[in-house]
């Protein structure tokens, strides 16, 4: 098992350069001159001078692309100038409060979106599978940002259960109470979609695997009906779940963009909106760069559930 | 054609086709509509309620008219939506279709390049890509375009790889086309279908990603606005006046429904599976509809009795008689052979003692299954699943289906023990270890810990009867239990089931196709043909004299060791299909010695003692068999 592991970050190495790669190749793309977009009315030769040694754009193409990666290697992703404060601070701070949020929703819809999917598969046809068919449909048609608004008014605004928005309150706030109250919606609004997509996903894996003949076998065993689904059929079945979660946390991540405008919360969606706006370009790169990175690992943790559930695969 | 009348048979999909034309119906004709101009500000009138004079819909934070933004913002969004989707569809087609049709290198290089932007969380790509290009409606097309592309990419590949070795292309090649030309005519054509199907599915989503960026302030910039930057707008004043962002927001929710309903009916119009109702669940337990009286018990003597049972498929206006009125018992320590070709209803019969018949389709229509005395059909779920496995035990054909692919073998020996006893776990798996020594696995403390998919055919078929044994049941009904092993691996098998039951005195019933595994096997024989029994005897007998002409036939298809060069008679034709069962002889059309008579009418199972026969020009007369 170690050595699949290790396998599998060894295979992760040259995904995360392409990244990289990638990533720069865009940034390089910006037309004009960046130091004349980011200094904007101050830019006088001197400061563009020193924009650009500080970006180290005066080098070549590739050896800027170099001189990036070795610097990030070491931990250093540059000073952002808007916020005048090391980029790997600013994207730590900010992660963690995504994390939490994005962490949460992961969670809401794996947990949801399976059992729903499991009912709906086991009470094929019945009102149970109706009600939830219908559910997803809306759940994947709805947008997330215009959930969330909705939401803010009818459950902060009308019935006053939940504050509107931010991660905590502004005074004397922040303990495990006040966030988790804070997080509640967010998290809620952010699931909805991922949910429909994989209580969709669960249904037609749990109907393909019911049929199956081992299923046939436990009940003319004797097994109980709600062992043959939760326990047979859904150990079968999650086989084909765990890759789309792993696909879907991409979702829930890339979700969490819009769910941090609309709640206020203080995450790395938000900064990257942010750092866009104010054509921050090392806050970006060091911030899109951090997250895939992140997400690229999440997904050999998939593959590696994948390998202990599944002991047909090789490890 | 047929794809619309399927189409519209789906209910939901036709109604959000409808809406889903109405709206963009109404996009197409907005500049054509009496509305006021959507970027004139009048913020004497800001934020008025929906129903204000002149103001269908009220008017947003800067007095404009909220119905005519929203519906230029409606054809802003769809223009957007549908072009990105056509430029990530255009690019990734391109790239796909380059990929798979020269391979080697060229593909691999692609591809890697593929699955590196797959790597990203999408919205990760995109804001990069705007973050160069700078925020703008154009550049968020472009940004939701680009990230599309590696889906496109990689689903149009999949097809063209398959294509691009079919015979009409090695052709095209050796006519001497260019591969340009190859590609335009040859492989194009065939890939266009999956394009609009992947786009189909993906435009909805593309709407909303386009908005999701517009909502952000990076796409559409003011006064220009899409819905997404309306609501984004809206935002600002979404506690005090609510009805600025709903009116955008339900719009999106509207269009991605409508977009969404129709693709899943596009979907389920063209996958055949679905199509056929064949993805549905088997409920717990065979569905129940006796109609007629329930036959009594008959004699006595036997553990398990079947009376005149008959179980039938039901798809659509179909109905399949599987199973068309079977008597058939077994007592204990007795041995009872069930012989028939694939499709004459044997394995069917099987399941339905237990209620084991897949259902939908399968219903239990009539007569009655007796065991130790006591009708079980349409007995409740619970004590029909507390005789499960318990009392009545099955051994099914091939091991590696019908064992869990991802438990321990062991794990599901003590599962089946521990379902019926309360015991513990480790004096479950003392007993599993036991159950696998008595079917001769060698190291069961071991083996017990191997996966199915770790041992041998031989070995999974041992599991499964030891599972079988686990609660040591009054009967054991063994569905084909040798047909996927080889010849050695059956005859231990055969010898160890023999050996058992006149250890346990167990009562066995014996399905096969195999005489050759009746005779080796079986006290008695019945032979069944089209869902019915048409000749019932003492092995030795019906092997030895066969009465009807099917039986014949079918043991003259048994080669004979040693029994020098004999003709290996098939039969001729095939098994009637037993949706349209014409009256008399199911066998009469494949039978030499057919006559009027034996079309005419329902011909009994008779014959003296154990023997009987449903022909009325049998091969031999019958004689009183024994035992």
């Amino acid at each position: 098992m170690t050595g699949y592991i290790l396998k599998r970050l060894l295979s992760a190495v040259p995904v995360l350069l392409g990244i990289t790669v990638i990533v720069f190749l865009i940034m390089a793309l910006i037309p004009g001159d960046p130091a004349l977009a980011i200094l904007g009315a101050y830019a006088t030769p001197e400061n563009v001078a020193k924009i650009n040694r500080d970006l180290g754009l005066d080098a070549p193409l590739v050896a800027r692309y170099f001189i990036w990666l070795g610097n990030m290697l070491t931990g250093d992703f540059g000073t952002s100038f808007s916020l005048n404060r090391p980029v790997i601070d600013e994207v730590l701070d900010r992660f963690s409060a995504t994390l939490l949020l994005a962490g949460t929703s992961f969670l809401l819809c794996t947990l949801l979106g399976i059992a729903a999917g499991v009912i709906s598969a086991a009470k094929q046809y019945g009102w149970a599978d109706k009600g939830i068919t219908f559910a997803v449909l809306l759940g994947i048609s709805i947008p997330s940002f215009f959930l969330g608004m909705m939401m803010i008014l009818i459950f902060a605004v009308e019935l006053r259960w939940f504050p509107v928005s931010g991660m905590k309150m502004a005074y004397g706030g922040g303990g495990f109470a006040d966030v988790a109250n804070h997080l509640v919606m967010p998290a809620f609004a952010l699931a909805v979609v991922a949910t429909g997509v994989v209580a969709r996903l669960s249904r037609s894996a749990m109907l393909e695997v019911l049929r199956q003949d081992f299923i046939r076998t436990a009940r003319a065993k004797g097994v109980r009906e709600g062992r043959v689904v939760w326990g047979h059929a859904l150990r079968a079945a999650m086989v084909g779940i765990i890759p789309v979660l792993g696909i879907q946390a991409g979702f829930v991540l890339s979700g969490a963009v819009y769910i941090e405008m609309v709640f206020q919360w203080p995450g790395v969606g938000r900064m990257l909106v942010d750092a866009i706006l104010k054509r921050d370009i090392l806050l970006v790169q060091g911030g899109v760069v951090f997250v895939a990175a992140c997400y690229v690992l999440f997904n050999i943790a998939v593959d590696v559930a994948q390998s202990l559930l599944d002991p047909r695969i090789k490890t | 054609m047929q794809f619309l009348t399927l189409l519209m048979r789906n209910r939901l999909a036709a109604a959000g086709g409808i809406v889903l034309s109405l709206v963009v119906l109404l996009a197409l004709v907005t500049p054509l509509l009496p509305l006021a101009n959507p970027d004139v500000t009048d913020t004497a009138n800001r934020f008025l309620m929906p129903g204000a004079q002149g103001h269908l819909l009220g008017t947003d934070h800067l007095g404009r008219d909220l119905l005519a933004r929203l519906l230029h913002g409606t054809r802003l969004s769809l223009a957007v939506g549908f072009a990105a989707a056509f430029f990530a569809a255009f690019f990734g087609a391109a790239i796909g279709i380059i990929a798979g049709y020269f391979g080697g290198r060229t593909d691999n290089l692609i591809m890697r390049g593929v699955d590196m932007l797959m790597a990203f969380p999408y919205i990760l790509l995109a804001l990069a890509i705007v973050a160069a290009l700078g925020p703008g409606l154009t550049n968020a097309l472009i940004a939701v375009a680009a990230v599309n592309i590696p889906f496109f990419a990689r689903n149009i590949r999949g097809v063209t790889v398959g294509l691009a070795h079919k015979e009409f292309v090695d052709a095209a090649r050796l006519a001497g086309l260019g591969h340009t030309r190859i590609i335009l005519t040859e492989i194009l054509p065939n890939v266009i279908p999956v394009i609009v199907i992947a786009m189909s599915t993906t435009i909805g989503w593309m709407i909303l990603e386009t908005a999701g960026l517009s909502f952000l302030g990076l796409g559409s910039q003011p006064p220009q606005a899409d819905l997404g930057s309306m609501l984004g707008e809206a935002r600002g004043a979404l506690i005090t006046n609510p009805h600025t962002s709903i009116v955008p927001g339900a719009m999106i929710l509207v269009i991605v429904m409508g977009i969404n309903l129709l693709g899943d009916g596009v979907r389920d119009a063209l996958d055949p599976r679905l199509r056929s109702g064949a993805l549905t669940r088997p409920m717990p337990a065979t569905r129940v509809e006796r109609k007629g009286t329930i036959p009594d018990q008959g004699d006595g003597e036997a553990v398990l009795s079947l009376r005149q049972l008959q179980t039938q498929f039901h798809v659509k206006n179909r109905i399949y008689k599987a199973v068309g009125g079977v008597d058939l018992k077994v007592a204990p320590g007795e041995c009872l052979g069930v012989i028939g070709e694939s499709g004459s209803g044997k394995s069917v019969t099987a399941l339905s003692v237990m209620g084991l018949v897949a259902s939908p389709p399968g219903v239990i229509t009539g007569g009655a299954v007796y065991f130790q005395g006591e009708d079980l059909v349409g007995a409740p779920y619970e004590h029909l699943r507390s005789l499960r496995g318990d009392k009545v035990a099955y051994i099914f054909q091939d091991p590696l289906a019908t064992l869990h692919p991802l438990y321990k073998v062991g794990d599901q020996l003590i599962e089946a023990i521990r379902v019926h006893h309360p015991v513990g776990r480790s004096e479950a798996r003392a007993r599993a270890v036991a159950l696998l020594k008595q079917v001769r696995i060698p190291n069961a403390e071991s083996r017990i810990d191997s996966y199915p998919h770790e041992m041998s055919g031989g070995m999974r078929q041992r599991v499964g009867i030891a599972m079988a044994l686990a609660n040591d049941p009054e009967v054991i009904i063994a569905d084909e239990p040798t047909t996927a092993l080889d010849v050695t691996v059956q005859a231990q098998i055969l010898s160890l089931l023999d050996e058992l039951r006149r250890e346990r005195g167990l009562a066995i019933v014996f399905i096969t196709h195999d005489f050759g595994v009746v005779a080796q096997l079986c006290d008695r024989v019945a032979v069944m043909y089209a869902g019915r029994i048409v000749e019932t005897g003492p092995t030795e007998a019906v092997l030895n004299a066969p009465a009807h002409p099917y039986t014949s036939r079918l043991i003259a298809c048994v080669p004979e060791l040693g029994g020098g060069r004999r003709r290996l008679e098939a039969i001729p034709g095939l098994p009637p299909a037993v949706d349209r069962l014409e009256p008399g002889c199911a066998f009469a059309p494949r039978c030499l010695k057919a006559s009027a008579a034996c079309r005419e009418g329902d011909i009994a199972l008779e014959g003296p003692g154990m023997r009987a026969v449903r022909c009325i020009h049998p091969e031999a007369e019958l004689e009183e068999g024994v035992a």
